[in-house]
């Protein structure tokens, strides 16, 4: 099977199946993303939509210096974030830099008892898993889903966004503690809780 | 290192940014604080989950409008060029 960037050569030769190849290997990614970052069905279509019709028109700026889906994950972030503006639903930049003052500690310590591929067979763990991110507050939710789920690099999601790389690496620290404390409580072993007091945080242990 | 200095430089380390002085510092208070190790862990297991997660089916219907649309584009693009 061709990699993606064989795909894009072809495509860039004139062969549309090359084209609908990268398409149909990608779409269901692209539009996850957008339905997360969204929230909303039509939106997130309509974005999917504009985004691999804007690759198809930037196809010959692809360099291959980062990947296919990375160069995509990027494109459908730039539209969402502008329906998002649009509808007035970004947050507002902040004019001092965040800190890590006050950093929640973590408080639901324990193994999960399957990892991420056993759980990823089941039905349940898709909801929890929106459920978990629906309780991020906005400011959060985006940085992880542009950052950890798009992958894009820390200052892609600052410009992105309008934050400093700083802020985005405050923000994406709370929002994966956040998260991990909320799916812990779904997924880990609470007979092999390690309780939070034992994880006192003053001592030195090394 | 203390737990909480290793909570704040839990990104760096997660993403393999960290510089490696301060990463041998990290890896010995993980050798020693059980609470550290599964918390660590437990963060790879979040990021994993949520990147992997199985993407959503696209509705057929929208399917067909999509490849509808690009395959349209594709051809007015072409046209463009042949003038």
């Amino acid at each position: 099977m061709p990699d993606d960037g064989r795909l894009v050569e072809r495509a860039l030769h004139g062969e549309l199946e090359a084209f609908e190849e990268l398409v149909r290997r990608h779409e269901r990614q692209v539009l996850a993303l957008a339905r997360r970052m969204l929230r909303n069905e039509a939106d997130a279509e309509d974005v999917t939509q504009e985004a691999f019709a804007s690759a198809l028109d930037h196809l010959e700026k692809f360099r291959g210096e980062t990947s296919f889906r990375s160069w995509l994950m990027t494109i459908v972030s730039h539209a969402a974030l502008k329906v998002l503006r649009k509808k007035n639903s970004l947050p507002t930049v902040p004019l001092d830099e965040e800190s890590l003052d006050g950093l929640p500690r973590p408080e639901f310590i324990a193994d999960w008892r399957e990892g991420p591929t056993s759980l990823l067979e089941r039905k349940e763990t898709m909801r929890h898993i929106q459920e978990a991110l629906d309780e991020l507050s906005e400011n959060y939710r985006l940085v992880f889903l542009l950052r950890d789920v798009g992958e894009l690099s820390i200052r892609e999601t600052a410009g992105l966004l309008g934050l400093t790389e700083n802020n985005v690496k405050v923000r994406l620290l709370r929002a994966r503690l956040a998260l991990r404390e909320k799916l812990t409580r779904v997924f880990g072993d609470s007979t092999a809780r390690i309780a939070p007091h034992a994880h006192g945080g003053t001592e030195e242990t090394a | 290192m203390k737990c909480e200095e290793l909570l704040a430089i839990l990104n760096e380390y997660v993403d393999g940014e960290i510089d490696p002085g301060v990463c041998e510092e990290y890896r010995e208070h993980l050798d020693n604080c059980d609470p550290c190790q599964v918390v660590v862990d437990n963060i790879r297991k979040t990021i994993e989950l949520c990147r992997a997660c199985e993407p959503f089916e696209l509705r057929p219907a929208f399917k067909t409008k999509l490849d509808a649309a690009l395959r349209e584009r594709w051809r007015t693009r072409r046209d463009c060029r042949q003038r």
